[in-house]
């Protein structure tokens, strides 16, 4: 009998506590292939965030430290400061990245800051229950808008991976989406480039994942396809895929 | 011994660094002592004023709120400071911009032209040190040799030429306490 | 015997802080800490260590967070404003047992108040500041030596017992000069063991948590209840206070910080006019030295708590002295300036007129 596949050594053998059809199983799943790859796992330093992923640090199989809401990025400066031959990632969500913690992305960004960010899109708060996220779609349904987001009273869903293209400091810039077979290969693709670049002290590294939120869409539990429908049809729509920044790309034009 | 002194004028008249360098000095002659600034929102302009503490005796309080001595480089700070002199302290006036005279009799007073001094000695920017000079000859609290010493220990990047413009500055004061 | 130099009282807590062993430093503009942060940034590089200005004081914290995991010695400074936004991080400090130094330069208050200095951070750095139940190890410099030489106690506590370490200093404390021995040994951070629980490069190891939470039904309650034995033991061996002219005082002034050293100047009127008056000068002020105060009210009847705030520090003197003397108290907050007559005015109305004083004062 041959082996195929099995679990990367980067993830823990500790069982998944995410909903059916989240996407974060997959994100954490190639993440983990990435680091193995790469060799780099007792290298990696990870920062595990407030949300849905907060057992981050029980899943990924290398040293983790649990952060506060939105500072993901403080504590990577932190820790890759001290240890600048560690491998610092944060992983984060969407209300832990782009609303609470707006600042110390783009600070980490601005600084240039020789980490990685994993940043789970899936336009909704997952762990509190459904609320409105920085970047719930205009008319998507949300606990604090039962209505759908109005932009008269909530504004408009916010585009990271653009915002931080404008930033000197950030040097590799991606966003991808696992709601396809091809989406999750080019996801780690994305993210392998991304360490690629943390361990050629290239500077700042993003990758923005779209990710599925059936619980909180509301998506039907009988038929999946609602949830990759909503990505497909609507929130890429608002956020394209592509790079949005690749330094290494530019230097060498 | 003890001598608490206040030190007071616009920003830019070299109060800070005249504070500094009295504390330096005292410190050099095996004196305990003590620099505070009374340190305003305003970078430039404004009034700035320090207290500093020279003491046979271990410092117990930085802020000086009766002080034995009092140095005024301008008019405001005569106003607001003459009030605070011990009874038979010391006040120094800088006649050169001060035009006002105290009004309290209990107080020896020193009328120093510091800013023609420093002028005739060709750098206007050494009038602090014409009323440090006044200072350390009128009350003795330390030397003129003290003061010399910490100036290139508090000043590192002063040019010798610079240094000895300021001791003959030192030196103009000191004489014209002593007169 | 080590050279004096005169420095500030923020510049030579900074030094101090680097003769300590620390290698990283996060902070953000903040008056009047402003020296800190201005010595850290040029100093730290010739240390071999990393400076960071941070976006925030937030930020900041929690970039001491991320260091301090890796076991490496950090610290970050602010004042009042900026010490309450940094509350958040050092709560999650103490939650993840990690040693590290913040020194609040403490300002007048509340809200954005003045730059003055002030001792209004009292209860908010003896009880913890942020959410749930811990405690940082608190050392009140009150000259230009304690902020050279106090880092190095509070870096040797703070690892010793895994606990936030926090240097209370005031404004007046902080931009003074003074001359300054550096007589703390000096630390080389190369030297130092790492520890069992370091974040680092796990190559034939298991992986390391660096945590403050545990969802698991009773590990929460677990987790705290060993972190309150090793408070028990840091309370038991680590308190610092320091007496003055107690021998024969029949009234004794408690003080700390920059309220100390003018209680001192009254101390010395009051003795020229025959008043016996000594100090007690809390050092550490958590832990408080509530036994020696429990101790000296045996024999002393009357104490004068002397605070620049409205009546903080006044409450630990109560529960330590437990009804057994008179409590006094001349507070004085906003950051107005405390003089040593006003002080000594307090005292002659107490021990001449017999009067019972526990008010703020005009």
């Amino acid at each position: 009998m041959q082996l195929l596949n099995k679990r990367p050594e980067s993830l823990t053998e500790q069982t998944m506590h995410y909903c059916p059809g989240c996407g974060h199983g997959i994100i954490h799943r190639v993440t983990a292939e990435v680091m193995d790859e790469l060799g780099i796992r007792s290298r990696c330093i990870g920062v595990a965030p407030v949300g849905c992923a907060v057992f981050a640090d029980t899943y990924f199989n290398c040293d983790m430290i649990q952060g506060p809401h939105g500072r993901g990025p403080a504590e990577a400066t932190g820790i890759k400061r001290c240890r600048p031959d560690a491998i610092v990632f944060s992983y984060q969500g969407d209300g832990d990245l782009a609303s609470i913690g707006m600042a110390e992305i783009v600070h980490a960004a601005i600084r240039s800051e020789n980490i990685t960010v994993i940043f789970v899109n899936n336009a909704i708060y997952g762990m509190t229950g459904g609320q409105m996220a920085p970047t719930t779609l205009i008319g998507q349904k949300a606990t604090t808008c039962v209505g759908g987001r109005a932009a008269e009273q909530a504004g408009y869903p916010i585009r990271m991976s653009e915002l931080l293209a404008t930033i000197d400091g950030a040097s590799y810039l991606e966003r991808t989406s696992v709601h396809t077979a091809p989406g999750v290969l080019k996801t780690k693709a994305a993210i392998k480039k991304a360490f690629q670049c943390q361990i050629d002290r290239k500077g700042f590294s993003m990758v923005e994942i779209l990710s599925m939120c059936p619980t909180n869409w509301g998506t039907r539990l009988d038929n999946p396809s609602e949830a990759t429908k909503f990505i497909n049809d609507d929130m890429m729509k608002v956020f394209p895929l592509g790079v949005y920044k690749d330094a290494l790309k530019q230097e060498q034009r | 011994m003890y001598q608490g002194i206040r030190i007071s004028g616009f920003g830019g008249q070299g109060v800070i660094s005249a504070g500094v360098l009295l504390a330096y000095s005292g410190m050099l002659e095996n004196k305990e002592a003590s620099f505070f600034p009374a340190y305003g929102a305003e970078m430039r302009g404004g009034t700035a004023n320090c207290s500093v503490v020279i003491s046979s005796d271990e410092v117990t309080t930085p802020i000086v709120s009766s002080p034995d001595t009092v140095i005024v480089f301008n008019e405001p700070s005569l106003a607001k400071f003459e009030p605070m002199v011990k009874p038979g302290g010391l006040l120094i006036i800088n006649a050169s911009l001060v035009n006002s005279r105290p009004a309290r009799k209990d107080i020896k007073v020193l009328c120093v032209p510091c800013n023609e001094i420093a002028g005739e000695l060709g750098n206007a920017k050494i009038m602090n040190m014409v009323a440090l000079g006044a200072f350390a000859a009128a009350t003795g609290a330390v030397s003129i040799e003290a003061i010399t010493k910490a100036l290139p220990k508090v000043y590192k990047k002063l040019k010798p030429e610079v240094i000895e413009l300021n001791v003959k500055a030192l030196k103009r004061g000191a004489q014209l306490s002593l007169n | 015997m080590a050279e004096k130099i005169l420095m500030k009282g923020n510049e030579a807590l900074a030094e101090g802080a680097i003769r300590a062993g620390c290698r990283f430093f996060a902070g953000y503009p903040i008056t009047p800490q402003n020296e800190v942060p201005e010595y850290m940034s040029w100093r730290m590089g010739q240390a071999g260590g990393a400076f960071v200005q941070a976006e925030s004081e937030v930020s900041a914290i929690n970039m001491i967070y991320g260091a301090a995991a890796t076991g490496k010695r950090c610290m970050t400074s602010s004042s009042s404003p900026g010490i309450s936004l940094k509350q958040e991080g050092l709560s999650y400090c103490a939650g993840a047992d990690l040693p590290l130094l913040i020194a609040n330069v403490m300002r007048g208050g509340p809200g954005l108040g003045n730059i003055a200095g002030a001792q209004g951070d009292y209860w908010q750095s003896t009880r913890g500041g942020g959410h749930g139940d811990y405690r940082t190890f608190v050392m009140a410099p009150n000259c230009v030596s304690e902020m050279a030489n106090f880092p190095h106690k509070c870096f040797e506590v703070a690892s010793k017992y895994r606990v936030p370490a926090m240097i209370l200093a005031d404004g007046i404390i902080g931009q003074m000069m003074e001359p300054v021995q550096f007589t703390a040994p000096e630390v080389d951070p190369s030297k130092l063991p790492e520890p069992s629980w370091a974040l680092g490069i796990g190559e034939g190891r298991t992986k390391r948590i660096v945590k403050s939470y545990d969802l698991r039904e009773g590990y929460l309650e677990k987790m705290v209840m060993e972190r309150v034995a090793r408070y028990r033991e840091l309370e038991k061996n680590e308190v610092l206070y320091e007496e003055k002219m107690l021998a024969d005082a029949e009234i004794a002034i408690v003080a700390y910080g920059t309220s100390a050293r003018v209680s001192l100047a009254a101390i010395k009127l009051a003795r020229e006019k025959g008043l016996k008056v000594g100090l007690f000068r809390p050092i550490t002020l958590w832990p408080f030295p509530k036994l020696r105060l429990a101790e000296l009210s045996g024999r002393i009847k009357k104490f004068l708590v002397v605070e620049m705030s409205l009546g903080q520090m006044v409450e630990d003197v109560q529960l330590s002295i437990g009804g057994r003397a008179e409590v006094n108290l001349h507070a004085k907050p906003g950051a107005a300036v405390i003089t040593a007559e006003e002080v000594y005015d307090t005292l002659e109305r107490i021990v001449k007129k017999g009067a019972k004083e526990y008010a703020v004062a005009q």
